[in-house]
C-alpha cells in the first residue's frame, strides 16, 4: 500500500458533496494527518456531476495524483467518471439498494462495497444523513478511528442543535458497524493518526487572513467565482478588527470604493476574477497616477470571456502585467502555495504603501478551492511586519510644504516616493487626479513636468528593485542540466513530479517564481541549463514569453488549458516527453 | 477646525477655465459657502469629482480632493467616508457623469445612504466635448450627435432617486446663489445621502435651457406649502414634466446613514505596527 490515501466522494451537485468532503478532511487534519483537497467538475459531459477529493498522508502532500483508493459513489456516473483512477486495491462504497445503482460495475478488480446508505441513514434519523453513513463506512475500511469524525460533525452541525449532531454520530456508526459485520475482512488500509496539530485552509481564506493580519480595514468587492471566498472570509471577521466589507454594485464600483478608502488612509483591497479584472482596468491608471496604495487580487479562472468559471487556468498574467491604457508602474505578486497566499498578501500591502502603487496579487482557482494542512506556526502572526511608508503628520508636514505653504503630494523625490498625508492632517489638503499633474497635484500639460512626473512614478519600481528582494524558490539539484520554471499553483505538483523523475534517473532543477513584476533575473540559471522548460496552465505560455524576453533565449513550454490543474504524474511524463523531443536534451534513463 | 473659516479658504489659487458666464461658477461658490457655513475646513473636507467641466471643481477648490474617472466619483466618495466618517465628503459631477455612465452607481449610492452630499451640475448638455446630447437633454434638442434631437425622453434624476429610496432630494439653481448655498448646506447637514441637482446653465452650447428659461419657469418650493416630509407630494412634484422647482423636494428625517447602521466607528487609518492583537485566533479557527 502506498503511504498516502486518496479518497473521494462524488454525486450530483446538491448532494452535499462539498460539505461531506470538508467533514472528512477536517477529521483527518484533527487526527494529525496531512490533507490536500481538490474539487472535480467533469468536463466530458454536461451535467451536475461533482466530486470532492482528498489526498492524505502522515507526510506533507502538495498535489493531486491520478489514483483513487476509496471512492464513495452516490451516483452510477461517479464510478464511470473515476474509472481510470481506480485499481485492484480500490474500494468503491455505494448503495446497491437504490434502483439506479443496481447495475454498477466496479472496474479494474476494485472491491465493490454495497452499503445500504439510505436505509441506515433512515434508521439513524433521516435519509439526509446518507453521506455520513458512507463516511462511517470509509472509516471502517481504512481503520480510521471514528471518534475523529465526531468533532468535525460537531463543527458542521453544532449550530443546528445537539440532536442533529447526535443523529449524525449515530449515522456514522451505522455505516461503520455495517461494514464490520457484513464484510469481515481486511481491506489492507491502515490510516495512521499522529499527535501533530494542523490547521486546514484554502488559498482564498489564506488571502483574507493575510489581509487582516496586514491591517487591511476596508474591502469592497463583487461576488465572482473563485474569488468570493475572500470576501466571505473577511465579512464578519474584519469587523472585529475595526474594518468593513462592502459588497459593491459592480467591480467598477468595488475598485473605486477601495481606492477612496485607501486615500482616506485605510489599508484597502479588492478581489475578483478575470471578468471583474477587465471591468476594473479603467481604474488601474488612476490608482497609479494618483499614487494610491491599493491591493488588487485576481483569483484566476478559465477565460476568455466567461470561459469556464469553475475551472483552473493561469491566463491573466498578461492582463495584470500590462492591463490598462498608458504605462502603469505596478507590482505583480503570484503566490505559489496556499501558505504563500497569506504571506504574499501581507507583502502586497507593504509594497502598496511603501511605493504608493497598485499591487496585483494573482492567485488561481486551483489554490482558491484547495484546502491544505499546515502547522499553525506557518502563519506566525508575530512575524507579520507592517510598513506604511512615507506617511507624514502635522509634526513633520512642514518639510513638505512649498514656499506658499501648499502640500507637495507628488513631490518628485529622488527615490520616486512622495510624502503621504491622510485627509484630516492639518495643512495637508491637496488635490490628486488621474490627469497629469504637477507636484501639487494640479493638472498640467507642461512637457517638462509631464516627463518629470512619469519618470518619478517609474522610479519607484527602480527603487523597489534595489530595496526589495524579488527572489524565487528553488528545489532539486542546482547542477542539473534540466531547468524547470513555473509560477503560481503548479509548485506542489512539480515538486512531486521531480521526485518521480528522480526515481527514473532524471535530475531536475526547479525554480518556482512568486514575482511576476518585478521578477528575478533568471539569465544565469537558464544559461547554465541545457534545457529550460516553463510550466504553466495556459495555452500560449505567457510566463514563458516574459522569460524569453528577459534571457534572450528560447525555452521549452509545458502548457495545460483543459481547465484541470496539473497533477504530479502528468508533469513528470510531460517533462520526460519534452526532454525526449528537445534537440538540446539528453535523457538519462535508468 | 477653526471657527473663523471663510468660504474663500476653500478656494485654490488656480483660475477656473470655465467659459465666462458658466453656471458652474455659482454652483462652486455655493458649495464653498455651504462648507464654511457648516463649520468645515479644507483639512477635514474631501471633494470627489468625475470627468467633464464639473469634474474640474476639485482643482479650483482647496481641500483634500480626488478627480477620478468618468462616472465613478460616487464609489470613491463612499470609500472615503466609510474609511473615515469624521471627514466631510462631498461628491460633485455633471449630468453625463452622474446620470449616464454613472447612473448605476447613482442608484446604489442613493440606496446605500452614506452620509455625504452629492451636487450634480445639470446643464443638459455635454460641454467639454463641445455640445452633444446628455441624458437630461430634451427629446427634441438638436446637437451635433442628435441632429433631430435624441428622440428619447430625458432621465429624471429626482424620480430615480425617489424610487431608489433617497432620504434627501433637492433642486437648486446656480444663479440664485443665496438659495443654492442654503440647499447645499441642508444636504451637508442631512444625516445620509444629500442629493442636490443644480441647474447650472451652459452658455456656450445650450441655447434652450438658459438662465432666462430657468428664471422664468422655476418655482421656489420654500414659498409654497410643499411638505418636504411627504413622499406623495414629492412624487407628484417630481413627476410633473413641465415644471421646474427649487428647494427641498423630499427629506426623510428618520434617515440613519449606512456607515452608522454598519457600525463604523472613526477612522480606519490607524493600524498597529504588526498583526493586530488576537490575530492568532484567526489561525486557530482552522483547527
Amino acid at each position: 500500500m502506498p503511504d498516502d490515501l486518496n479518497w473521494a466522494i462524488g454525486g450530483e451537485a446538491g448532494d452535499g458533496i462539498d460539505s461531506t468532503g470538508k467533514i472528512f478532511a477536517q477529521a483527518l487534519s484533527r487526527a494529525g494527518r496531512h490533507v490536500f483537497t481538490s474539487k472535480d467538475f467533469a468536463s466530458r459531459i454536461r451535467g451536475g456531476y461533482t466530486a470532492s477529493k482528498i489526498r492524505t498522508s502522515v507526510d506533507r502532500v502538495e498535489s493531486v495524483v491520478d489514483r483513487l483508493d476509496i471512492l464513495i459513489a452516490l451516483t452510477e456516473r461517479t464510478v464511470h467518471e473515476n474509472e481510470e483512477e481506480l485499481h485492484e486495491d480500490s474500494v468503491v462504497i455505494y448503495d446497491g439498494e437504490r434502483s439506479t445503482m443496481q447495475d454498477v460495475e466496479v472496474p479494474h478488480g476494485a472491491t465493490a462495497l454495497e452499503v445500504p446508505l439510505k436505509r441506515l441513514a433512515e434508521e439513524a434519523g433521516g435519509a439526509i444523513m446518507l453521506n455520513v453513513v458512507a463516511l462511517g463506512a470509509a472509516c471502517e475500511v481504512t481503520n480510521f478511528p471514528i471518534e475523529n469524525l465526531d468533532e468535525s460533525l460537531q463543527k458542521r452541525f453544532g449550530d443546528k442543535g445537539e440532536a442533529i449532531v447526535e443523529n449524525n454520530k449515530k449515522a456514522a456508526r451505522k455505516g461503520q458497524e455495517y461494514v464490520r459485520e457484513e464484510f469481515d475482512y481486511d481491506f489492507g488500509y491502515d490510516v495512521e493518526t499522529t499527535d501533530e496539530d494542523y490547521v486546514l485552509l484554502n488559498g482564498d481564506e489564506a488571502i483574507g487572513m493575510g489581509a487582516i493580519a496586514a491591517g487591511c480595514r476596508f474591502y469592497a468587492g463583487y461576488p465572482i467565482t473563485p474569488a468570493t471566498d475572500v470576501m466571505e472570509y473577511l465579512t464578519g471577521r474584519i469587523d472585529q478588527f475595526g474594518g468593513k466589507v462592502v459588497q459593491a454594485e459592480d467591480e467598477l464600483s468595488a475598485i473605486n470604493m477601495a481606492l477612496g478608502a485607501a486615500r482616506a488612509g485605510a489599508r484597502s483591497m479588492t478581489a475578483t476574477s478575470g471578468p471583474g479584472i477587465d471591468l476594473m482596468t479603467e481604474t488601474f491608471g488612476l490608482v497609479a497616477t494618483s499614487e494610491t496604495p491599493l491591493v488588487i487580487c485576481d483569483v484566476m479562472r478559465s477565460g476568455p470571456s466567461t470561459g469556464m468559471p469553475t475551472k483552473q487556468e493561469q491566463g491573466d498574467l498578461n492582463m495584470t502585467l500590462y492591463g490598462g491604457h498608458g504605462e502603469i508602474p505596478r507590482f505583480v505578486l503570484a503566490p505559489t502555495t496556499i501558505s504563500e497566499c497569506f504571506w504574499k498578501t501581507v507583502e502586497a500591502f507593504n509594497l502598496a504603501e511603501k511605493y504608493q502603487t497598485p499591487v496585483f496579487l494573482v492567485s488561481d482557482l486551483a489554490m482558491a478551492v484547495t484546502e491544505q494542512t499546515f502547522s499553525p506556526d506557518t502563519f506566525d502572526m508575530d512575524e507579520v511586519e507592517v510598513d506604511r511608508g512615507k506617511v507624514v503628520d502635522e509634526n513633520d508636514i512642514d518639510a513638505w510644504l512649498d514656499e506658499k505653504g501648499r502640500f507637495q503630494a507628488h513631490f518628485a523625490a529622488a527615490d520616486g516616493i512622495s510624502p503621504r498625508a491622510f485627509p484630516g492632517t492639518t495643512d495637508g489638503a491637496h488635490m490628486t487626479t488621474g490627469l497629469e499633474h504637477d507636484e501639487l497635484g494640479r493638472r498640467t500639460e507642461d512637457t517638462e513636468v509631464r516627463v518629470e512626473q512619469v519618470d518619478k512614478r517609474n522610479r519607484k519600481v527602480e527603487t523597489a528593485k534595489e530595496e526589495e528582494e524579488f527572489d524565487y524558490r528553488e528545489f532539486g539539484d542546482p547542477e542539473a542540466d534540466t531547468l524547470v520554471i513555473s509560477w503560481g499553483s503548479n509548485e506542489g505538483a512539480m515538486r512531486e513530479g521531480m521526485e518521480l523523475l528522480a526515481a527514473e534517473g532524471i535530475d531536475v532543477r526547479f525554480i518556482s517564481v512568486p514575482y511576476i513584476f518585478p521578477r528575478p533575473d533568471l539569465s544565469e540559471e537558464v544559461e547554465a541549463a541545457e534545457t529550460t522548460i516553463v510550466v504553466e496552465c495556459n495555452a500560449t505560455g505567457q510566463f514563458a514569453d516574459v522569460i524569453e524576453h528577459d534571457v534572450l533565449e528560447r525555452v521549452e513550454r509545458i502548457n495545460k488549458y483543459t481547465g484541470v490543474r496539473f497533477d504530479a504524474d502528468e508533469l513528470a511524463e510531460e517533462v520526460k516527453a519534452t526532454l525526449e523531443g528537445s534537440t538540446t536534451a539528453e535523457v538519462e534513463a535508468e | 477646525m477653526s471657527s473663523d473659516i471663510r468660504f474663500t479658504d476653500f478656494k485654490s489659487d488656480k483660475q477656473p477655465t470655465w467659459c465666462p458666464g458658466c453656471g458652474d461658477f455659482g454652483t462652486m461658490n455655493g458649495m464653498m459657502k455651504a462648507l464654511a457655513e457648516t463649520g468645515n475646513d479644507p483639512d477635514n473636507t474631501f471633494i470627489v469629482a468625475g470627468i467633464g467641466c464639473s469634474g474640474k471643481i476639485g482643482t479650483y477648490m482647496h481641500s483634500y480632493a480626488l478627480h477620478g474617472v468618468h462616472g465613478r466619483a460616487l464609489p470613491v466618495g463612499i470609500g472615503v467616508k466609510m474609511a473615515n466618517p469624521d471627514l466631510e465628503v462631498m461628491v460633485s459631477g455633471g449630468d453625463g457623469d452622474g446620470y449616464s455612465i454613472g447612473a448605476g452607481h447613482f442608484i446604489h449610492a442613493v440606496r446605500r445612504n452614506v452620509d455625504m452630499s452629492y451636487v450634480v451640475m445639470d446643464n443638459r448638455i455635454y460641454g467639454l466635448t463641445k455640445g452633444q446630447a446628455s441624458p437630461t437633454s430634451r427629446e427634441d434638442f438638436e446637437t451635433s450627435t442628435s441632429p433631430d434631437g435624441p428622440n428619447q425622453p430625458p432621465v429624471n434624476p429626482k424620480a430615480l432617486a425617489l424610487a431608489a429610496g433617497a432620504t434627501f432630494i433637492a433642486q437648486s439653481f446656480s444663479s440664485n446663489s443665496q438659495r443654492h448655498a442654503e440647499l447645499v448646506q441642508e444636504a451637508i447637514e442631512h444625516d445620509g445621502f444629500g442629493f442636490v441637482n443644480v441647474y447650472s446653465p451652459c452658455v456656450t452650447f445650450n441655447d434652450v435651457d438658459t438662465y432666462d428659461y430657468f428664471r422664468d419657469t422655476i418655482e421656489d418650493l420654500g414659498e409654497t406649502d410643499h411638505d418636504r416630509h411627504d413622499r406623495e407630494q414629492a412624487k407628484e412634484k417630481i413627476l410633473e414634466g413641465d415644471k421646474e422647482y427649487m428647494g427641498v423636494l423630499y427629506q426623510d428625517e428618520d434617515s440613519v446613514p449606512f456607515e452608522e447602521r454598519e457600525g463604523v466607528e472613526g477612522s480606519m487609518a490607524e493600524i498597529p505596527d504588526g498583526a493586530p492583537e488576537g490575530a492568532m485566533d484567526l489561525v486557530r479557527e482552522f483547527y
